[in-house]
């Protein structure tokens, strides 16, 4: 066994150091290490970098735009995008529409929605969750009823990220009453702009509206733009939760949030020394590392496991331990921060307050975190896939 | 990057599991442990012949060669039927120590022996006062003409009392927790001025205090460079953490077998109390605990033998503490999820669990090399 990179993956990490290193606008990475959260205009500025490079959707195939890279390149490639501070890419185009087409969607559909996709030239959403449909996912109600060549949807969605920013929502919707409440569901694609489709946005704890509500009043969807089957939605849905999990852990992001906690605890003063002479706290700081090198050596495992080989952790184990130790980590930025991280930073600079501003991230990180063990399946649900699936309770 | 076993280490895996579910089931097990050494020499001389005593020392020793991966399987093999055999002191302490500071005839002494199970080594270097300081020895040896006389005490010899040939740190220069001054002796059972005290720990193993009162050896009993002991006994340490690693990872593993299968099977209310949501939840914790110690364990094989001793005991430190952590959890859980019967001895849980418990307390608890960590300015992205 052997932990250290081939010259290969070596030569292939360096070159993407030196991409990273002066492809991401200096703007764009101080905001990612601050946890701040980027602009559309700046994501979509850097996907465009992305692509004028080659690497906007790495693990696309090659004629849709991918590199034909393998498991342990893609892993390099998210773990020196972190490391660089460069923002991750909108994960509803690069790993889930894109995905969802590549398997599901009709050579027209690849080829109108696939290359705008990769570019951001259009921004998607997700519409899953719903008011009464949450980890029970197959429970939806948002109903589409099929008029000619155009299903008729109504109802609502919810939780919608960046729904304010997109152009189109991939969306499941109710097309039929079966006696499995699985079967009877379909996937559409939607133009944002369609009369009927009303966003509002939800304030969250950490004081940002990225989340909205999605409400459909008979909303004309165009029939061509069925994914799959009608009412074999479901399957479409489960292919994606378990598509492209190398970066679920979230290692790189964890990694950076450690950083900031180094680079803060260096600057509070506490006695003759600062925060990081503190054994308590350098301690559950030390700890919280090796917990992670151990997440970091978990996901190799995983990544560089061929068919056959055994005891490969799975995607579940990663989400979560990687979600608790990103909520360990941002409670340890909470713990730095101290009453550094009291007050809201006013919007205007000019209203300046003596809490000096890199400090303003610290609470929202803190707050937001809390999000990481409830999306994407929470962590309650995901031990109960595991009880059955794995351990066969 | 390569994180798998290779075809070798799983057939050596498989070939140990098969002879360990054959000769070392539960009560098997306490035969082996009621006899005279508290473990069963036949058992030692079937591990020879397996091939797992050559382990590490290299083929110009007529050692088998091998890695400390190889050694990390074996070991877990050996946690998950919670083997007594002194397999740690014997070849990660005393017989590598012997494989990298002995002379020749040292060598031909004592290591054709051990590979083809007819000794078994010790290795005495802790003492009652040291606690986790490997520097923190009282024991002297003094130069006199054609030898040396040895005056001290150690303790918690594994398998002291049985060994055949024990090896020895004393003192021959500076004060007690001096870094330099420390040598290492070769002694054979029976020495004149040797006194050996053996008791069973709570583990199940056995362990002995030796009493050096004046023992006298001969020249060629010294290991090694005089004085200039302390790295290299770091460095077996080491090797033997990443050992003990290994074990709790296979100890985790047999206790989450055990475990699902009692809450399978055990029926309360009218139903298997594997039904239970609270229930199940922890045993799918106890995955998430064995992935991390495994990882733990393959970085502490990996570098055990690093050339950088910072490197390898920023490794160590980290592999003690975060498997200790997740062994110590799931040890706890199984106990919990067995109910009383977790606290008897006639079921193997609670065997487990005094393993799991003697394991985080030697060679450094979880207390210890995280403090040590911490102390150096955390990782820092210094490994892997």
């Amino acid at each position: 066994m052997d932990l250290q990179l081939s010259p290969e993956e070596q030569a292939f990490r360096d070159e993407l150091r030196r991409f990273f290193d002066s492809a991401v606008p200096p703007a764009i990475r101080a905001k990612v290490r601050r946890e701040e959260r980027t602009t559309k205009e700046e994501l979509v500025a850097w996907q465009r970098i992305l692509h004028a490079r080659g690497w906007a959707v790495p693990h696309w195939p090659v004629e849709w735009g991918g590199t034909g890279w393998n498991a342990v390149q893609r892993y390099l490639f998210r773990e020196e995008l972190f490391a660089a501070g460069a923002p991750e890419p909108q994960i509803f185009n690069v790993n889930m529409l894109g995905p969802l087409l590549l398997a599901y969607g009709t050579p027209a559909q690849k080829q109108r929605f696939l290359p705008r996709a990769a570019r951001l030239d259009d921004w998607w959403c997700q519409g899953f969750s719903e008011p009464g449909a949450g980890s029970d996912l197959a429970a939806l109600k948002t109903s589409a009823r099929r008029e000619g060549d155009v299903f008729v949807v109504h109802g609502q969605k919810v939780w919608t990220s960046t729904a304010r920013h997109a152009d189109w929502i991939f969306l499941l919707v109710r097309t039929g009453q079966f006696a499995k409440k699985q079967e009877g569901i379909s996937l559409l694609l939607a133009d944002m702009r369609t009369p009927g489709i009303t966003v509002r946005p939800i304030e969250t704890i950490d004081g940002a509206n990225e989340v909205n509500e999605v409400f459909f009043d008979d909303v004309r969807v165009p029939a061509e733009n069925l994914v799959g089957e009608e009412h074999q939605g479901w399957s479409c849905a489960k292919y994606l939760l378990g598509h492209e999990r190398v970066g679920i852990a979230n290692v790189g992001l964890t990694k950076n949030r450690i950083r900031r906690i180094r680079e803060l605890a260096a600057r509070v003063r506490i006695g003759q020394g600062t925060l990081l002479d503190d054994r308590g706290f350098a301690e559950r700081l030390a700890l919280l590392e090796m917990e992670l090198l151990a997440l970091e050596i978990t996901q190799l495992r995983a990544v560089t496991a061929h068919a056959g080989h055994e005891s490969v952790p799975n995607a579940t184990v990663l989400k979560i331990t990687g979600s608790a130790l990103q909520q360990r980590a941002a409670e340890l930025l909470l713990e730095a921060g101290g009453p550094l991280a009291i007050p809201l930073q006013p919007a205007e600079p000019e209203e300046e307050i003596a809490t000096p501003g890199w400090a303003r991230m610290i609470t929202p990180t803190y707050c937001y975190s809390r999000a990481a063990t409830i999306y994407g399946g929470t962590n309650e649900v995901l031990r109960n896939v595991m009880a059955r699936s794995a351990l066969g309770l | 990057m390569q994180l798998q076993l290779t075809e070798d280490q799983r057939l050596l895996r498989d070939s140990l599991d098969r002879f360990l579910a054959d000769r070392y089931g539960f009560e098997q097990r306490r035969a082996h442990q009621r006899q005279a050494a508290g473990y069963n020499r036949e058992i030692w001389s079937a591990f020879a012949e397996l091939g797992l005593l050559g382990l590490l020392l290299p083929a110009e020793q007529d050692g088998f060669g091998g890695s400390f991966v190889d050694a990390m399987v074996v070991m877990e093999s050996f946690g998950r039927a919670l083997v007594v055999e002194p397999y740690l002191p014997s070849l990660l302490l005393a017989g590598r120590c012997i494989s990298l500071a002995g002379d020749a005839a040292q060598r031909a002494r004592l290591l054709p022996g051990l590979i083809a199970g007819e000794l078994v080594l010790a290795f005495a270097h802790a003492e009652p006062q040291a606690r986790y300081d490997l520097a923190d020895v009282e024991t002297t040896a003094r130069r006199q003409a054609n030898g040396w006389v040895l005056d001290g005490r150690k303790s918690l010899v594994q398998a002291g009392a049985s060994a055949d040939w024990l090896v020895v740190s004393a003192r021959t220069a500076g004060a007690t927790r001096d870094a330099n001054g420390i040598s290492l002796f070769l002694v054979p059972r029976g020495a004149p001025g040797l006194v050996l005290r053996d008791y069973a720990t709570h583990d199940g193993l056995h362990a002995a205090d030796l009493r050096l009162d004046g023992l006298r050896l001969p020249a060629d009993a010294l290991l090694g460079a005089p004085a200039e002991a302390l790295p290299l006994i770091e460095r077996l340490v080491d090797g033997a953490i990443a050992g003990l690693v290994a074990e709790l990872v296979g100890i985790m593993s047999a206790l989450q077998a055990l475990t699902l299968d009692h809450i399978r099977t055990r029926v309360q209310f009218g139903r298997p109390i594997g039904s239970n949501q609270v229930l199940q939840h922890r045993v799918v914790d106890m995955t998430m605990a064995i992935e991390q110690a495994r990882s733990m364990a393959i970085l502490a094989a990996i570098e055990a033998d690093a050339p950088d001793p910072r490197r390898r005991r920023l490794a160590i430190s980290t592999a003690k503490t975060v498997a200790g952590q997740a062994a110590t959890q799931v040890a706890r859980d199984a106990v919990q999820l067995h109910g009383g019967m977790g606290i008897t001895l006639d079921h193997p849980v609670g065997h487990y669990f005094k393993r799991v418990a003697a394991i985080e307390a030697s060679l450094g608890n979880g207390a210890h090399h995280l403090g040590l960590v911490a102390a150096g300015g955390g990782l820092a992205n210094a490994l892997p």
